[in-house]
C-alpha cells in the first residue's frame, strides 16, 4: 500500500477528531486528496487555491536568492566602505560569490523559517480550534515576510509581528479570503510601529551593523530614499538602483527581478496587470507634480522636503518598495479592488498616495506600506460606487429604451 | 450577602461581566483609548469615574421626580459638571503631574456616555440606594476594562508599572531587556488601546456564547 492510501486511511479513521484539520493539512499538502465533488454541476479548473499560491511563491524565488547575495554584498561593501578601500564593482567577481551567499543563508533563511513556523503554528491553532480546513493563505504571506523587513531584524520581533499579523490581521475576521488587510503588511506596520529603531535609519539595512554602532569597526548603510530625505546625493547610479545592488529591505532591491516576476505573475493570469500598471502610474504622477514643484522654484533648496521632491520621477519608481508593493502586495486578490474599473483607481491611489508619503514625512522614509494598507480600507468603497455607477448607467439606458 | 439582597448585588456584578458598560455596551471607548498609556492614570480616571457616576446617580435618583422630563438633560449635565468640577479641582491641588496626563480627559468625563447612560436608563426610575449601587457597578466595570488595558499597555510599552521598572532598566540593559527584549513603541499609540479592547471583546464572547449578536 502506498504512503498516500495509507494517509488517505487515516483519515477516514480519525473524521471529526480535534485534530483531524491538522493531519488534513499536511495530507493535502503532500498528495490530491481522494473526494471528489459531490452534488451539483462545478466547473473544473487546474488553478486551485493551493497551484495560485505556488506560483506566486515561485515569482517571488529569484528576489529571495536575489536578496542573499545582496545581504552579503552589502556587509562586505560597507566594511570596504569603512576602510576606504573602493573595489571595481562586477556582478560574478564581488556580487555572486560564496561569502555572499553564506550571509545570506545564515542571515535570511532564519527569517524566512521564523515566518513559516510561526505563521503556520498559528493557522494550525486556529483550525484545530474552529474545526476547519486549514488554510493555504498564509504560504505566499510567509514567503513575503522575510522579503519586506531588514536584514538585521531580530527573530523573536518577527515571531510577534507575524502572531500579531495573522491573528488580527486575518484570524479575527475569519481567515483566508475574509480579510480586511493584508496580512503581510499588516506584520510590517507591526513592525515598523512597534520596533521603529530596528525599521529604520542608517544601521539596520546592512549585515552586523547595528552591533558594530558605536565601535571602531563601526559600518553603515543608508537607503537611498534616507539619503534623498536628508538632502543628499545618492551614491548609487541609476543602473544600481534598478538591478538592486543597493541597501534596503531583503527582497525588495531589485526592481528589475520584480518587474520578472510581475511578467510571470501576468502571464499565469495571477497578478492584475491593471493593478501593477495603474501603482506605477499614479507614483509618476505625483513624482511628475513633485518635479514640477521643485523645477519651478516653488521650493527652495533649503526644505527639507527638496531632496525627495527633485528627485526624478523615474527614480522613484525604483527605489524603497514601490515596485515590489505594486506587484506583490497592491495585487493580493482578496485586499484589492474587484471590479476592473476599481482596480484602476485603487492602484493609481496606492502610487499617488505612496509618493506623497514618501516625500512628505521623513519620518516614514517608505510610505508604499502605509498607501496600500489605505487603499486595502477603502477597495470596498471603490468597488461598491463603480458598480452603483454601473447600475445607474444600465437603468439609464432601460430608461431611454422604454421612453 | 448579607448586606445587599440578591437583586441589588446582581447591580454591581452583572456590569462586570454580562453587562459590561465598554465591551458589551461599547460606551466610554473614547476615554479607554486615550488615557491607558499607564496604568496610574487608568487607575486615576477610574476613581474619578467611580466618584462622579456613584455620587451623580444618587442626586439624580432623589431629584427624579422634581426633574421636568423636558429639560432632564440638561439638568443630568449640571449635576455631572459640577462633580467633574469637583474632581478636576482636586487633582489639580493634590496630583497636578497626573492632571497634567490626563489634561482635557477629565473635563471630558461630562461627555462620557456611560454616565449619562446610567442616568437616563437607572437613576431615573430608582431609588437613590439602587441608583448609587448602579452607579459603583457601572463604574466598577468601566475601571476593569481599563485597568486591564493600562496593566498591558503599560507592561509591554514601557516595560514599567505604576511607574516601577518590573522588566528591568532598557537603557542599561538589565532584566529582560539584557537578553535583546525591547520595548513594543506600538502599545502606546492609541490604536493598540483598540486593539486590546477588541481583544477583551472577543475572548469575553467567545466564552459566553450568548453575547454573540445576529446579524
Amino acid at each position: 500500500m502506498s504512503l498516500k492510501n495509507k494517509l488517505h486511511n487515516l483519515k477516514e479513521k480519525y473524521k471529526g477528531t480535534k485534530m483531524a484539520p491538522a493531519f488534513n493539512a499536511i495530507h493535502t499538502f503532500l498528495y490530491l486528496p481522494n473526494e471528489v465533488t459531490h452534488g451539483g454541476t462545478h466547473i473544473k479548473a487546474a488553478d486551485d487555491l493551493k497551484r495560485t499560491m505556488n506560483i506566486v511563491i515561485m515569482s517571488l524565488i529569484p528576489c529571495l536568492i536575489f536578496g542573499m547575495f545582496n545581504a552579503g554584498y552589502q556587509h562586505y561593501a560597507a566594511i570596504d566602505a569603512a576602510k576606504g578601500i573602493t573595489t571595481e564593482f562586477s556582478v560574478l567577481g564581488s556580487f555572486l560569490t560564496w561569502d555572499n551567499l553564506w550571509i545570506g543563508i545564515i542571515k535570511i533563511l532564519p527569517l524566512v523559517v521564523v515566518s513559516y513556523a510561526v505563521g503556520l503554528a498559528v493557522e494550525f491553532v486556529f483550525a484545530v480550534i474552529k474545526g476547519h480546513e486549514v488554510e493555504e493563505g498564509y504560504l505566499v504571506t510567509g514567503m513575503l515576510v522575510p522579503l519586506i523587513v531588514p536584514v538585521d531584524t531580530p527573530l523573536w520581533m518577527l515571531a510577534v509581528a507575524v502572531i500579531f499579523g495573522v491573528v488580527i490581521g486575518k484570524e479575527v475576521f475569519g481567515g483566508t479570503g475574509m480579510n480586511i488587510l493584508n496580512p503581510a503588511l499588516t506584520i510590517r506596520a507591526f513592525l515598523f510601529f512597534a520596533y521603529p529603531t530596528w525599521m529604520s535609519g542608517d544601521k539596520v539595512w546592512v549585515y552586523d551593523a547595528v552591533n558594530r554602532a558605536g565601535t571602531a569597526d563601526a559600518i553603515s548603510g543608508e537607503t537611498i530614499l534616507g539619503s534623498y530625505a536628508q538632502n543628499l546625493e545618492p551614491v548609487y547610479s541609476s543602473w544600481d538602483k534598478f538591478f538592486g545592488f543597493i541597501p534596503g529591505s531583503v527582497g525588495e532591491t531589485s526592481t528589475f527581478l520584480i518587474l520578472l516576476g510581475a511578467a510571470f505573475l501576468i502571464f499565469t493570469k495571477i497578478g492584475s496587470w491593471r493593478i501593477i500598471v495603474s501603482t506605477f502610474i499614479g507614483a509618476a504622477a505625483m513624482g511628475l507634480i513633485f518635479n514640477l514643484v521643485a523645477d519651478n522654484g516653488i521650493i527652495t533648496e533649503s526644505s527639507k522636503f527638496f531632496g525627495l521632491m527633485s528627485a526624478p520621477w523615474w527614480e522613484h519608481l525604483m527605489i524603497g518598495g514601490l515596485a515590489f508593493g505594486a506587484v506583490y502586495m497592491a495585487t493580493d486578490p482578496v485586499t484589492a479592488s474587484q471590479t476592473n474599473k476599481g482596480k484602476w483607481i485603487y492602484g493609481f491611489l496606492i502610487g499617488f498616495i505612496s509618493i506623497m508619503i514618501r516625500v512628505f514625512n521623513p519620518a516614514y522614509p517608505e510610505g508604499v506600506f502605509l498607501a496600500i494598507l489605505l487603499m486595502n480600507v477603502f477597495a470596498p468603497t471603490i468597488d461598491h460606487y463603480v458598480v452603483q455607477g454601473n447600475v445607474k448607467k444600465r437603468l439609464k439606458r432601460l430608461k431611454a429604451k422604454t421612453a | 450577602m448579607g448586606l445587599l439582597s440578591k437583586k441589588d448585588a446582581k447591580l454591581i456584578t452583572d456590569p462586570f461581566a454580562d453587562n459590561n458598560p465598554i465591551t458589551i455596551q461599547v460606551l466610554g471607548i473614547c476615554s479607554a483609548l486615550a488615557i491607558t498609556a499607564e496604568l496610574k492614570a487608568s487607575i486615576v480616571m477610574s476613581i474619578s469615574v467611580l466618584f462622579v457616576l456613584g455620587l451623580g446617580n444618587v442626586v439624580i435618583s432623589l431629584m427624579r421626580n422634581i426633574i421636568p422630563s423636558k429639560i432632564r438633560i440638561i439638568v443630568q449635565l449640571i449635576v455631572v459638571a459640577t462633580l467633574v468640577i469637583i474632581v478636576d479641582l482636586v487633582l489639580k491641588a493634590f496630583a497636578y503631574e497626573l492632571s497634567k496626563t490626563l489634561s482635557v480627559f477629565v473635563g471630558l468625563i461630562i461627555t462620557n456616555c456611560i454616565i449619562m447612560g446610567r442616568f437616563e436608563a437607572f437613576a431615573l426610575g430608582n431609588g437613590p440606594w439602587r441608583s448609587f449601587l448602579d452607579g459603583v457597578g457601572n463604574a466598577l466595570g468601566y475601571a476593569a476594562i481599563l485597568i486591564i488595558v493600562g496593566f498591558f499597555r503599560e507592561l509591554l510599552g514601557s516595560g514599567t508599572l505604576l511607574g516601577f521598572k518590573v522588566l528591568g532598566d532598557p537603557i542599561e540593559k538589565t532584566g529582560v531587556y539584557a537578553i535583546g527584549y525591547e520595548n513594543n513603541g506600538f502599545m502606546l499609540l492609541s490604536p493598540m488601546a483598540l486593539i486590546v479592547v477588541g481583544i477583551i471583546i472577543w475572548v469575553q464572547r467567545s466564552r459566553n456564547k450568548a453575547l454573540i449578536e445576529e446579524h
